[in-house]
């Protein structure tokens, strides 16, 4: 076990815990989290997706002793109440099915918007591929980050 | 998450004051199929005031929706409030929606699966929002001193021609204490203000912000986390397990093996499970549970032939489960075997052996599809507290009044001593409408006497089976000299299930018709998976249809117009389950809005492929292109006739998720077995479709009617096989057999 003052979405939070676990379960289990999903355990699907220092990585298999002083945000921290653009566009477009992915896909979206704000489709399907959407939301995914490109 | 609900789950509530005022309906399952003549009013005492009905109206205006169904992705939590809605005359922007927790009695059916939650639930909704208000009417004409006749209702309001209006909160109370009508007006399709208008999906935003609303993120204060260890292979039982180096981990508060059902259970049809015996992994936390799972040693050993008692649709029957450990390429040689044995008719017209004998060419063609995993997004999992006398279970599952029968037995409880809540499903696709996961969790949580949520990971859940099985089917049809089809026949198997709709197009359409099915037992489960059989039966029939009319030197749309021209005039035998006029309609829609046969789209490598199943028809035109020499559907036409569309965005946003499912699947997907192991089990080894795998552009168009609605999910699925495997064709000269096409394509290519 060890100690670790995470900062999550600007806030820090402290936990005891196997410097093994990774932040993924962190999340969810020790600190209620449950935004950011469990899809396949391997940084295969992409539904763990957050931020670390503003950089997509999957939850999944970045253990917390990793972490070190870098800064998480996870989809609750994106905005409280569904106001970030990003987001914004998710519902314009209506693009949820079962919703299951999304957060991941949210997370990573904005990850590429920020890097590149006016992505092209080839942009768009190198940055999201490694998100999978199983009910094949994919089109409208890809509406919405042109969407939300725009502002 | 937390159940609000104090009521009595089997109380039959009619109509009842909430606390404070306002009036809320709910109507029994049945009663709401017909005129609401046997409800009475009924007032409840305080502490019964958040009960669960249809609707629920506040005095400051906020009316409350309780959607029956489970929500696995198709959008019922918004489509069915939506339709009770509409007959309300609600203003939509005052609705808030709730999932109604399990309650058969009060709320119907509420079975998601079959795409038929709109279509069970189209007119008992509709009856609800329009006796519910009725009643308001009746309530503002009492306080007026007004005749009823002279109220009118839009957008929650109610007004009279004197110019006294009142919001529906306003006359909710009293409205509680009217007698519910007996005939209620439904409107007309014309008149619709909410329903087949576009609306957002009612979780859109919880979903956009990570609110836990997903079985995986249920959560009670002291729960536990539980993992179960199952045979690593099908055909595979627990012999003896060593838990003592397990137990040392940190954060590990028990390790036993438990039997699912007891010895003499007779398995009703939904309570396929893969494994009896398995071995419960409980702790504080998952990682905690996963790392000391590894630490398990556990001696498997062949169970040889299993004997199971099944008491399904066909009445309780004795059935051997073979010990075979499944190779693939066995089990493709076995099949091969069984297809040249005699089998079951299921249909015969006219005389297909006359045909086939006195035809000028016979063109006979063999598809085969594997397994394929279900692979919802979010893994099985499901919460349970079992207690001395009460039962708490929660999560994602499709049927929750198929569970709780099986569920009294496992436990020993009464139904009102169980209570079942839904959580929205991170998909379903067919898999949660089996549900040994609720059973395993009970199990579990009995053993702990605690609170306990069981999870799957990715490798149990993808390794556990309950697989779409796995088919083959030979097509043959017989052309006379003038190349007229005067015969058709069909033979199809799988295992363990054969997959043939014998009365489908084309029965009807030929004079001479054969359709048999075999099937090959096996310990490899299998379960419904979006439009089960169909799926694999489009793929097949579509493809020999596009072979035929190429044969015949005919146009394949032409050559499916002609035959459902002779279903519709004059149909061959009994029993055919298709409507030839709305399957025509679809195929017209099709043909123009994919411009088909227009010289602008004469370079276009094009697939065709229409279907019927779960009442609606579907077809696609698929636009394949050769891409870094690999074939990538770049744009599919799609036309749909499911009746009247509820919500017609998010029902083009299920089409399209249908079109890319089936892209999918048709070139990736496959679960193979090697001596009874899954040979795939997580992400990198079963391939699914991704962003740069989706068309550009899939348009759907819709046949505009006043139909009721004739369910949505499962159709547009299966005949996308069709359409790629015939666009296949078009781009590479070559005929796609065998599922998955890609393995193929990177052979043969």
């Amino acid at each position: 076990m060890a100690k670790y003052n995470l900062k999550i979405n600007g806030k820090i939070r402290k936990v005891d815990i196997d410097p093994s676990t990774p932040m993924l379960w962190v999340l969810r289990d020790h600190l209620d989290m449950p935004g950011t999903k469990y899809g396949c355990g391997m940084a295969q699907c992409g539904a763990c997706t957050v931020h670390l220092d503003g950089t997509a990585v999957r939850s999944c298999s970045l253990p917390v002793s990793a972490i070190g002083k870098g800064a998480i945000t996870t989809i609750e921290g994106l905005s409280e109440n569904g106001t970030h653009p990003v987001q914004k566009a998710w519902i314009e477009h209506d693009v949820a099915q079962c919703g299951y992915c999304q957060s991941g896909q949210i997370m990573s979206a904005v990850a590429l918007l920020k890097e590149n704000p006016k992505p092209t489709d080839a942009d768009i399907d190198n940055a999201m591929s490694g998100n999978i959407c199983r009910c094949g939301t994919y089109l409208r995914i890809k509406e919405a980050i042109k969407t939300a490109s725009k502002n | 998450m937390e159940n609000k609900n104090t009521q009595s789950r089997r109380s039959f509530l009619k109509s009842s004051a909430l606390t404070g005022g306002g009036l809320m309906l709910s109507f029994t399952w049945l009663s709401s199929f017909k005129s609401a003549d046997k409800m009475a009013t009924l007032n409840l005492p305080e502490q019964w005031a958040e009960l669960n009905g249809y609707i629920k109206i506040t005095p400051d205006n906020v009316i409350k929706i309780v959607c029956p169904n489970p929500e696995f992705g198709q959008n019922v939590m918004t489509s069915l409030p939506m339709i009770v809605a509409e007959e309300l005359d609600a203003d939509w922007k005052n609705v808030v929606v709730e999932m109604g927790v399990h309650d058969n009695v009060k709320l119907g059916p509420q079975f998601t699966g079959g795409s038929n939650s709109v279509k069970m639930y189209w007119k008992p909704l509709r009856n609800a929002g329009a006796s519910a208000r009725q009643m308001l009417i009746e309530a503002a004409a009492q306080t007026w001193g007004v005749p009823a006749t002279e109220i009118t209702t839009k957008g929650g309001v109610l007004s009279h021609s004197s110019g006294k209006t009142a919001k529906y909160g306003e006359m909710a109370s009293k409205a509680a204490t009217i007698t519910v009508p007996k005939d209620v007006k439904l409107k007309a399709v014309k008149d619709f203000s909410i329903v087949s208008k576009s609306q957002k999906n009612s979780e859109g935003l919880k979903v956009v912000t990570g609110k836990p609303l997903f079985g995986m993120d249920y959560r009670v204060e002291g729960m536990l986390i539980a993992m179960i260890q199952h045979p690593p292979a099908f055909g595979m039982k627990l012999k003896s397990f060593d838990a003592s180096q397990a137990l040392k981990m940190p954060g590990i508060k028990d390790i036993h093996s438990f039997k699912l059902y007891d010895d003499d259970y007779a398995q009703a049809g939904f309570d396929t499970r893969t494994f009896n015996e398995m071995i419960a992994i409980v702790g504080n936390s998952t990682w905690e549970v996963m790392n000391a799972r590894k630490k398990l040693k556990v001696q498997w050993e062949a169970a040889g032939d299993v004997k199971e008692t099944v008491n399904g649709r066909g009445g309780k029957k004795e059935i051997t489960v073979p010990a075979r450990l499944e190779t693939t390429s066995k089990q493709l040689e076995l099949m091969e075997e069984y297809a040249k044995k005699p089998a079951q008719q299921l249909r015969k017209d006219g005389d297909p052996e006359a045909a086939f004998k006195n035809a000028a060419t016979i063109i006979e063609r063999t598809y085969n599809a594997p397994f394929l995993a279900h692979n919802c997004m979010e893994p099985m999992n499901f919460f349970a507290h079992v207690q001395a006398d009460k039962a708490l279970v929660a999560g994602p599952v499709q049927a929750p009044g198929w569970i709780e029968p099986t569920l009294m037995k496992v436990l020993n409880l009464p139904a009102d001593k169980i209570e079942i809540q839904m959580t929205r499903m991170g998909g379903g696709f067919g898999r949660r409408a089996y549900g040994q996961f609720a059973y395993e969790a009970a199990r579990i949580s009995q053993k702990m006497k605690a609170p306990i949520k069981l999870i799957y990971t990715r490798e149990d859940d993808m390794t556990y089976g309950i697989y779409r099985p796995m088919y083959t089917a030979t097509y043959r049809a017989a052309l006379d000299v003038n190349k007229n089809l005067i015969g058709f026949h069909i033979k199809g198997g799988g295992i363990p299930e054969n997959p043939v709709h014998a009365n489908r197009f084309p029965a009807g359409a030929v004079d001479n018709y054969l359709a048999e099915g075999w099937e090959i037992p096996s310990n490899v489960t299998i379960g419904a998976f979006r439009a089960p059989r169909s799926n694999f039966n489009a793929a097949a029939e579509q493809s020999f249809l596009d072979e035929v009319a190429e044969a015949m030197g005919k146009d394949p749309i032409k050559l499916r117009l002609d035959l459902l021209k002779r279903a519709k005039e004059n149909p061959v035998g009994k029993n055919n389950e298709y409507d030839a006029a709305r399957y025509v309609g679809v195929l017209e829609l099709l043909k123009e809005k994919s411009g088909w046969g227009k010289p602008e789209n004469a370079g276009k490598k094009r697939g065709v492929a229409a279907y019927f199943c779960h009442n609606s028809y579907a077809g696609h035109v698929v636009d394949l292109v050769m891409r870094d020499g690999q074939p990538y559907v770049e744009s599919v036409t799609s036309a749909i006739d499911c009746g009247v569309v509820v919500n017609p965005d998010a029902a083009i946003n299920m089409v399209q998720g249908a079109v890319v499912d089936g892209i999918g699947n048709s070139f990736y997907g496959a679960l193979t077995h090697k001596d009874g192991v899954a040979e795939q089990n997580n992400f990198h080894n079963y391939r699914m479709i991704r962003h740069n795998e989706a068309p550009k552009k899939i348009d759907v168009h819709f046949v505009q009617n006043e139909i009721d609605p004739t369910g949505l999910g499962e159709p547009p699925f299966p005949p996308v096989f069709g359409a790629v495997a015939n666009a296949l064709f078009k781009a590479t000269g070559k005929r796609f057999y065998n599922q998955p096409f890609k393995m193929e394509t990177e052979k043969k290519v």
